[in-house]
């Protein structure tokens, strides 16, 4: 009997694994505030976050959540590390090459310039961006002087040093770091770059592509998505129709 | 942590500071000291592993496989770490999964489809249906292998180079004995060249510490990452708002990194002057003097 | 566009000359090869300056080591402690912390102003942290190598009637440096390996002005690809590495070359590698 009812258990135990999907593992940086970052208690959080785990749930599967430095997040992806990216990142040419990506869920976001004071000569001066960004690969092509660092933190303090007259990055996650201080402001024209953020997926990953981008569309057209820019970027943020 | 921490925003000065040190965060910051020793604690032996089969393949008197341990110390030795690291895991990974795809995969699916490497689900290292801390560990195996194979070269180095100044005559003593090459080896030359290896191999346990920073190239989240991370200015979105103290955290593990290496300083300055008693060395002799004045 | 244009176009990239935008598309291998090639220059300048001035700091903080003046001694020691017992991307991150402070505009001095804001770009700042890092490492091989100058050689020269700086220049100063040598090529290539730390995480890239790992990244963050680029920088530090041996075994068979039999090829005591 207790033969018969262990093995009624093992038997339930793996038809119960059989219906599980596998689990799909999300990937992002976790250091773009408000996009990504770890909150107080060490996990991931932000926009994306919330997002992601929504989206999950409108396809039903289950999801996981890994942290990956952004220089290697590319390789680790088409190397199948994690299955998605959702790091605010702005959909171009040059990513659509390597990897696919679902529709936009953030609209094309501005970025912008910050300095200590109006009128630095933001064509000549010299510009503090973050590496590896389009912001970076935006700087390289006017005519001011590139100064690259590896995190936003960095950028920040090179302008107030004056090691930099100004630094250029995405709208969002520059303006807590101004609306917080007493010095930083927003100077000169905001810049559009990308083709919005969408999530970044393998290009032989179609199947999952699909799910999300349906989920994707199902929360543009109920207004959900809406709702989650307007409460993580503010009441002025840039939605869809 | 404390029960008055539940509205941060409320507190200042001490209550504020001991809410502010307790968070998740700083949880993980004060494991990955542990995380970091523990690492060292593993990959210490493995690359002496690794280093003694370097070492003896350099000795080897079939000519390939003395190529071989030649050839794996000088090209890992020309190579700087960081270097190495931003690549070999990578490729470790891709390589073991690759080859439990040719065995455990039954689609002739290609590997490669396009820029995408993919296997089937069955050969994924490790399952995506395993739990988080299997991937954990497995990032932290894949980091030990790294970081082994890398400071084996150095230690194959360090140990070929004891191996030879083992005095011939101890060797050939023992050869007259009657020993065989073996037993030569195992009670003779690795007893002995401990001696001569200690003061390299102290020096490789340095550099080994102070390579842990890049730790984070591999994808683990260790003392460095979380000083930066935590540093980093938070807005006020968050709930421990704080200008840029990146300046702070450093300087704690500034000194995290000094106090490891006074202790093992220390340490080995201890199992050097036990490995030297009775050595046929200026070292040992001058120890036998001291002793019998 | 042939190699020979590509290499025109960026050869000397990483200095500012030549073409200005970076490729952006259609990444040949000739242009990876050329632009990492290019911020070599920027690995050698650092390990070549480093290296010269790193030198006679060493010598100087060795000689302080062995002084019975705890007022030089106990400075040496502690810098070299501070120097060898922490890792050098630290270094370089409080390095530059600490010299963004300075004041941009000049620190006056007897009404001088003098200019401090080159300190903290990376061609004087961190060639700055370089010198004192591999100067700490260094006299602590050099301090080992003085304190095993055979006693005769001290007892010979003073037969001789040489004191101070002639006993120092002529006796003491070459056996130290004949000692130290085979550490000290093991202190060198580490040295420049290390320099690849400098764009990395220490300091910033001025107008995509970098070292070879710099290249090397920015192409596989374009290409999304680690398994070109990085190999190509491995590729070329083994040859300048092999080149760095041939040098440092040149400069020691000169070290050696009265004694008999020592003329042989130099053989690694890796005791004080870092």
């Amino acid at each position: 009997m207790k033969k018969l009812l262990l093995a009624a258990t093992a038997l339930a135990l793996t038809a119960g694994m059989g219906l599980a999907q596998t689990t799909v593992r999300m990937g992002t940086e976790g250091a773009y505030p408000p996009y990504n970052f770890i909150n107080e208690a060490g996990e991931v959080a932000g926009f994306e976050r919330e997002l992601g785990d929504e989206l999950c749930k409108r396809a039903e599967l289950s999801c996981t959540w890994v942290k990956n430095d952004w220089d290697s997040i590319i390789p680790n992806l088409v190397s199948s590390n994690y299955d998605t990216i959702m790091a605010a990142m702005s959909i171009n040419e040059e990513r659509k090459a390597v990897i696919a990506f679902t529709q936009d869920y953030l609209p094309p976001a501005p970025s912008s310039y910050v300095a200590l004071q109006e009128g630095v000569d933001l064509e000549g001066g010299v510009i503090a961006v973050q590496t590896g960004t389009v912001q970076a690969s935006h700087i390289a092509e006017t005519g001011a002087t590139m100064l690259e660092f590896p995190n936003i933190d960095q950028v920040l303090a090179a302008i107030r040093n004056g090691e930099a007259d100004a630094g250029f990055g995405d709208h969002e996650v520059m303006r807590p770091f101004v609306e917080d201080s007493n010095d930083l402001v927003f100077v000169g024209e905001q810049v559009k770059l990308d083709e919005g953020i969408g999530v970044g997926l393998r290009q032989s990953d179609t199947e999952l592509r699909e799910k999300l981008d349906a989920a994707i569309t199902a929360m543009k057209e109920d207004g959900s998505l809406n709702t989650l820019i307007k409460k993580h970027f503010g009441d002025d943020a840039q939605t869809y129709e | 942590m404390f029960s008055y921490c539940s509205d941060p925003s409320v507190l200042d000065g001490f209550a504020w500071l001991s809410c502010y040190l307790t968070t998740g965060t700083h949880m993980l910051f004060y494991a990955s000291f542990g995380v970091v020793l523990l690492l060292l604690a593993i990959t210490a032996p493995i690359a002496l592993l690794f280093g003694y089969g370097g070492a003896m393949a350099s000795r080897s008197r079939i000519a390939p496989i003395r190529w071989f341990g030649r050839i794996y110390t000088a090209m890992v030795r020309g190579v700087p770490d960081i270097i190495f690291f931003l690549f070999v895991p990578i490729a470790l990974d891709q390589g073991l999964e690759w080859l439990r795809h040719k065995a455990l995969c039954d689609s002739d699916a290609p590997v490669r489809q396009g820029n995408d490497f993919v296997v089937c689900a069955a050969a994924k290292l490790p399952l995506s249906t395993s739990p988080e801390w299997v991937h954990d560990i497995y990032a932290m195996t894949l980091a030990v292998i790294a970081f082994s194979v890398v400071f084996g070269a150095f230690a194959a180095n360090v140990l070929y180079g004891a191996m030879q100044a083992v005095p011939r005559a101890q060797l050939e003593t023992a050869e007259a004995y009657g020993m065989t090459p073996r037993q030569v080896t195992r009670r003779i030359l690795v007893p002995q060249m401990w001696t001569y290896a200690l003061p390299g191999l102290s020096n490789l346990w340095m550099i080994l510490i102070k390579a842990t920073p890049l730790l984070f190239l591999l994808g683990i989240e260790d003392i460095v990452y979380w000083a930066r991370e935590l540093g980093g200015a938070k807005t006020s979105s968050f709930a421990y708002p704080h200008p840029d103290w990146r300046l702070y955290y450093f300087l704690v593990v500034l000194v995290f990194y000094l106090l490891m290496t006074w202790v093992s300083e220390r340490v080995l300055g201890r199992v050097t002057a036990r490995l030297t008693q009775g050595q046929a060395t200026l070292a040992g002799e001058a120890q036998r003097k001291a002793v019998a004045p | 566009m042939s190699c020979a244009q590509t290499i025109l176009d960026y050869g000397l990239r990483s200095l500012g000359i030549g073409e200005r935008l970076l490729p952006r598309s259609d990444f040949t291998l000739c242009q990876q090869v050329t632009l990492i090639g290019s911020g070599l220059i920027w690995n050698l300048y650092f390990a070549f300056f480093a290296l010269l001035f790193g030198f006679f700091l060493a010598t100087g903080l060795a000689l302080a080591k062995t002084s019975t003046n705890p007022w030089l001694r106990k400075p040496a020691d502690g810098f070299i402690f501070l120097f060898r017992g922490s890792p050098l991307f630290i270094q370089f991150f409080l390095a530059y912390e600490a010299l963004v402070l300075l004041p941009r505009a000049g620190v006056e001095i007897f009404g001088l102003t003098v200019a401090t804001s080159w300190l903290a770009k990376a061609w004087a700042g961190a060639l700055i942290v370089l010198t004192l890092n591999t100067a700490a490492y260094s006299a602590q091989n050099f301090h080992g190598a003085l304190m095993s100058v055979p006693k005769g050689d001290i007892e010979a020269a003073e037969a001789y009637g040489m004191t101070g700086w002639t006993k120092f220049r002529r006796v003491l100063w070459p056996t130290m440096l004949r000692l130290a040598w085979p550490s000290y090529t093991n202190e060198a290539i580490f040295l420049f390996h290390a320099t690849t730390l400098v764009f990395f995480s220490g300091f910033p890239a001025f107008q995509q002005r970098g070292d070879s790992l710099y290249y090397a990244s920015y192409f596989a963050g374009q290409t999304f690809n680690p398994f070109v680029a990085y190999p190509i920088v491995a590729g070329y530090f083994i040859l300048c590495t092999l080149a760095l041996i041939g040098l440092f075994g040149i400069v020691n068979r000169r070290l050696n070359r009265h004694l008999p039999g020592a003329a042989r090829r130099i053989r690694y005591r890796p005791q004080v590698i870092r």
